[in-house]
């Protein structure tokens, strides 16, 4: 494919802007107002697999068109969401879903977000720890203290 | 000819970039007060060469110049003018010069205003500046040179992709780039610091007013975007979590926690190391960011041309600049003094938090847009990290960090008093919690997390007013007393609360948009009609429109509620021959603060055989405080920028007074 320029930023929503929201194409629409709010909440978590960065929710491409028709079809047959789910990663495999799984491998990705707070929480702790308060003046210190102070008011 | 001229100047720069390199290098080891101003002077000269370059590549659009290659492939004769000069920076090659005229135009700022700084830091900060210019400099004249020419040149041009000729998408870049490339100078005053080894109090004054300019043009810059995204994409969408958007945020992340953690250090002469790690990852992030575009290796909607060869050298550029930076910081940081001490509860501690939770976030965005990248290449499987990963990780981390920030300003420098600050902020926290309720009761449908925002979005504003009011001791002193107060506040005070409000906005207006958006989509025939939300819309007239480089069709669509009539719509369905490209040009009408947003779909044959028109409409509400927001904050960085005290002639001014 020649690229119209060396700029092809935005290919992809060039062509999208054409028909965005795609998936409120009254034509596509389930009859069940019900059904076809939960097949909307479901399109935004799945990715459209031959676009850049979108979900079917919002793609236009043609192969996004037919993963909203297989979800459709699905919910209209009374398949839970899960079990939708399933079956679109059986298929098309992990990358389909735009949440990753809560699985080992992407152990690091869930949890090291909170991982840094944790450990920033803890360098601080330890900052205010290893560090004990100034100390308290001694008895000497005090009383030279007090001669100095009393010698500034005189 | 002057395209020739502006790409010798080119050549020009990057010889002057490495005079200031080298001279002030040798300015500072040989403690040269000459040299040093040699190389100060070699800074201008650079600056002035890429000026001049970029003002024949702008000339080249303008003027329709086909034999350069860059101005071929990306103007057309029939293009409206501003849009021509956009056409300049809208192309990877003349991106990288905006780039380059922005990190020059730096270079010569710091060598101008950097007249308060000690004439050893300064020297270095420049010969560190003049490197980076050599490095992007010789990336752009060998491997990405705008200024080519072609042996034979085209008729015609390819003209910009007409989704870019848009207003707030031809200062998007640069504001965007001011606020990259604003960082190097963070950076070169990292690197100079450790170097020079002082990373105290007064470095980190001067790193203030960089970073601030820098933030502040980035908030700009990423405002524009969403602003360009969200009414010309056709769906009302502004943030999408793409890599390409995240590659801007993470700079902003790092440079609102170096804002903040730059306080510490001035105020306290503590968290000098975190302090100059931040200077070195913002600018690393920026150059992340110009490499992720670039490259290819992220599939984003946003990408320049993939291009492998650029990407590898803009990797190289990056590891080693950022290599470099870290090494040193690596090697001298275990060196530099702890500082203040501290209790838990202390301004210094609520700052570290602020930190701890926007390096978190910053790292989220960071693993949010590479690890896909990593498990492929760990494990082969891939992967997709989309808006549901962020909402999950992100939000949480940020909503902490806005719950607690109200409390943050208040507290007393090394030992605070948390009993005091819950007597100042309980009725601010009250009606915050109310105002939750209200619209959680109120509204429909129920939106939890929408009023969970709402009220969050209240408490930073209330929380922001109530500082203000300590500040000025409003309803406790007279009113003379707080108006003597007010007008004497520094501007840096000023700054902090717009930012801290204008945060507070945005988080009102990102909740709701977000939570009570409505939408409704009908093939619609001439005189027919479809709801959204209070809406009543009527499509009355559809016509041809004659654009300068487009054909377009134009539906007059009439809002009504309850039968008066809102607004007259006027969307249109724009074809661009030049690229054969179809667009939707959105009509908005604003409400208040609110948008009912409407966007002509393309023709269709009606069952009865006459011609529908698929009509969009969405209710956006309060969707203007999502872009007024940012614009408040990025006016408190202005504001908190223009503080006497920030001003670094203030304090030579005051030295060679007592010196005199």
């Amino acid at each position: 494919m020649i690229l119209p320029r060396p700029l092809v930023r935005l290919a992809v929503a060039a062509f999208a802007a054409a028909c965005m929201a795609a998936a409120s194409d009254p034509s596509e629409r389930l009859a069940d107002p019900g059904q076809e709010a939960r097949a909307r909440a479901i399109f935004k978590d799945v990715r459209c697999l031959v676009c850049q960065n979108e979900s079917i929710d919002d793609s236009s491409a043609e192969l996004a068109a037919d993963l909203r028709r297989i979800v459709r079809e699905q919910v209209a047959a009374g398949r839970s969401d899960q079990e939708v789910r399933d079956f679109l990663t059986a298929r098309y495999g992990e990358f389909v879903l735009l949440k990753p799984s809560f699985s080992v491998g992407n152990a690091v990705l869930w949890l090291a977000p909170f991982g840094v707070v944790g450990a920033g929480v803890l360098l601080l702790v330890s900052r205010l720890r290893s560090r004990p308060e100034e100390a308290e003046l001694s008895e000497v210190e005090a009383s030279r203290l007090d001669d100095l102070t009393r010698g500034d008011e005189a | 000819m002057f395209v020739e001229t502006g790409a010798f100047a080119l050549a020009m720069a990057l010889a002057f970039a490495l005079v200031q390199a080298c001279v002030s290098a040798i300015a500072r080891y040989r403690r040269s007060s000459m040299l040093a101003a040699a190389g100060e002077g070699a800074a201008l000269v650079s600056f002035l060469g890429v000026g001049l370059a970029f003002a024949a590549l702008v000339f080249a659009f303008v003027a329709s110049d086909f034999s350069v290659a860059n101005v071929a492939a990306n103007s057309h004769t029939e293009k409206p003018l501003l849009y021509k000069v956009a056409g300049a920076w809208g192309s990877h090659e003349g991106s990288m010069l905006l780039w380059c005229l922005a990190l020059t135009g730096f270079g010569a700022a710091v060598a101008l205003l950097g007249r308060g700084l000690p004439q050893a830091l300064k020297t270095t900060t420049v010969a560190v500046q003049g490197v980076l210019g050599v490095v992007f400099l010789a990336y752009t004249v060998f491997a990405s040179n705008p200024l080519a020419r072609l042996a034979t040149p085209p008729v015609e041009g390819r003209s910009l992709n007409p989704l870019l000729q848009d207003p707030a998408l031809a200062f998007h870049p640069p504001a965007l780039y001011a606020g990259y490339v604003g960082f190097s100078v963070v950076f070169s005053l990292a690197v100079a610091a450790l170097i020079e080894r002082r990373a105290d109090a007064a470095w980190a004054r001067w790193v203030r007013p960089w970073t601030l300019a820098a933030w502040s043009f980035l908030t700009i810059g990423i405002t524009l975007g969403a602003f360009w995204a969200y009414y010309e994409l056709g769906w009302g969408g502004w943030w999408f979590w793409d890599p390409v958007e995240n590659a801007s945020f993470m700079p902003w992340l790092v440079g609102a926690a170096l804002l903040h953690s730059a306080i510490v250090t001035e105020k306290r002469g503590a968290l000098s190391g975190w302090t100059l790690f931040l200077a070195l990852a913002a600018f690393t992030f920026s150059m992340l960011g110009a490499f992720l575009v670039r490259s290819g290796v992220l599939t984003s909607v946003h990408a320049f041309a993939v291009d492998p060869t650029r990407g590898v050298l803009l990797l190289i550029i990056l590891g080693v600049t950022a290599g470099a930076g870290f090494t040193l910081f690596a090697w001298r940081a275990p060196s530099l003094p702890q500082g203040g001490l501290f209790t838990p509860v202390s301004r210094e501690s609520a700052l570290v938090l602020n930190n701890v939770l926007l390096a978190a976030a910053a790292v989220t965005v960071l693993l949010g847009t590479l690890f896909p990248l990593i498990r492929e290449a760990a494990t082969g499987e891939s992967i997709s990290v989309g808006p549901p990963y962020f909402n999950l990780t992100f939000t949480p981390l940020m909503a902490a960090l806005l719950i607690l920030l109200p409390a943050g300003p208040l507290l007393g420098w090394k030992r605070g008093d948390a009993a005091a600050i819950v007597q100042r902020l309980w009725i601010a926290a009250l009606i915050a919690v109310a105002c939750g309720l209200a619209a959680f009761a109120l509204i429909s449908p129920r939106k939890a997390w929408g009023a969970a925002g709402l009220g969050l979005g209240a408490w930073l504003i209330l929380g922001a007013l109530v500082e203000l009011a300590e500040r000025t001791r409003a309803f406790r002193a007279s009113a003379g007393e707080t108006w003597r107060r007010l007008s004497g506040l520094p501007r840096g005070a000023w700054g902090m609360t717009l930012a801290h409000l204008g945060l507070g906005v945005f988080v009102i207006g990102a909740c709701v948009e977000t939570a009570w958006k409505a939408e409704a989509a009908e093939a619609i025939s001439l005189n027919g009609a479809l709801d959204v939300g209070a809406y009543h819309l009527t499509l009355e007239k559809i016509g041809g429109v004659d654009g300068p480089n487009f054909d377009a069709e134009r539906g007059i669509i009439r809002a009504t509620r309850d039968g008066r009539t809102i607004c007259v719509a006027a969307p249109e369905r724009r074809f661009y021959p030049a690229g054969g490209q179809t667009t939707s040009e959105v009509s908005i009408c604003t409400l208040g603060l609110s948008h009912l947003y409407i966007v002509l779909g393309e023709r269709r044959e009606g069952a009865d055989g006459a011609p529908t028109w698929l009509v969009r409409a969405y209710w956006n509400p309060l969707a203007l405080l999502i872009f007024i927001g940012p614009a408040i904050m990025a006016v408190g960085g202005a504001v908190s920028l223009s503080d006497r005290r920030l001003r670094l002639a203030v304090g030579r001014k005051r030295r060679e007074a007592e010196a005199a």
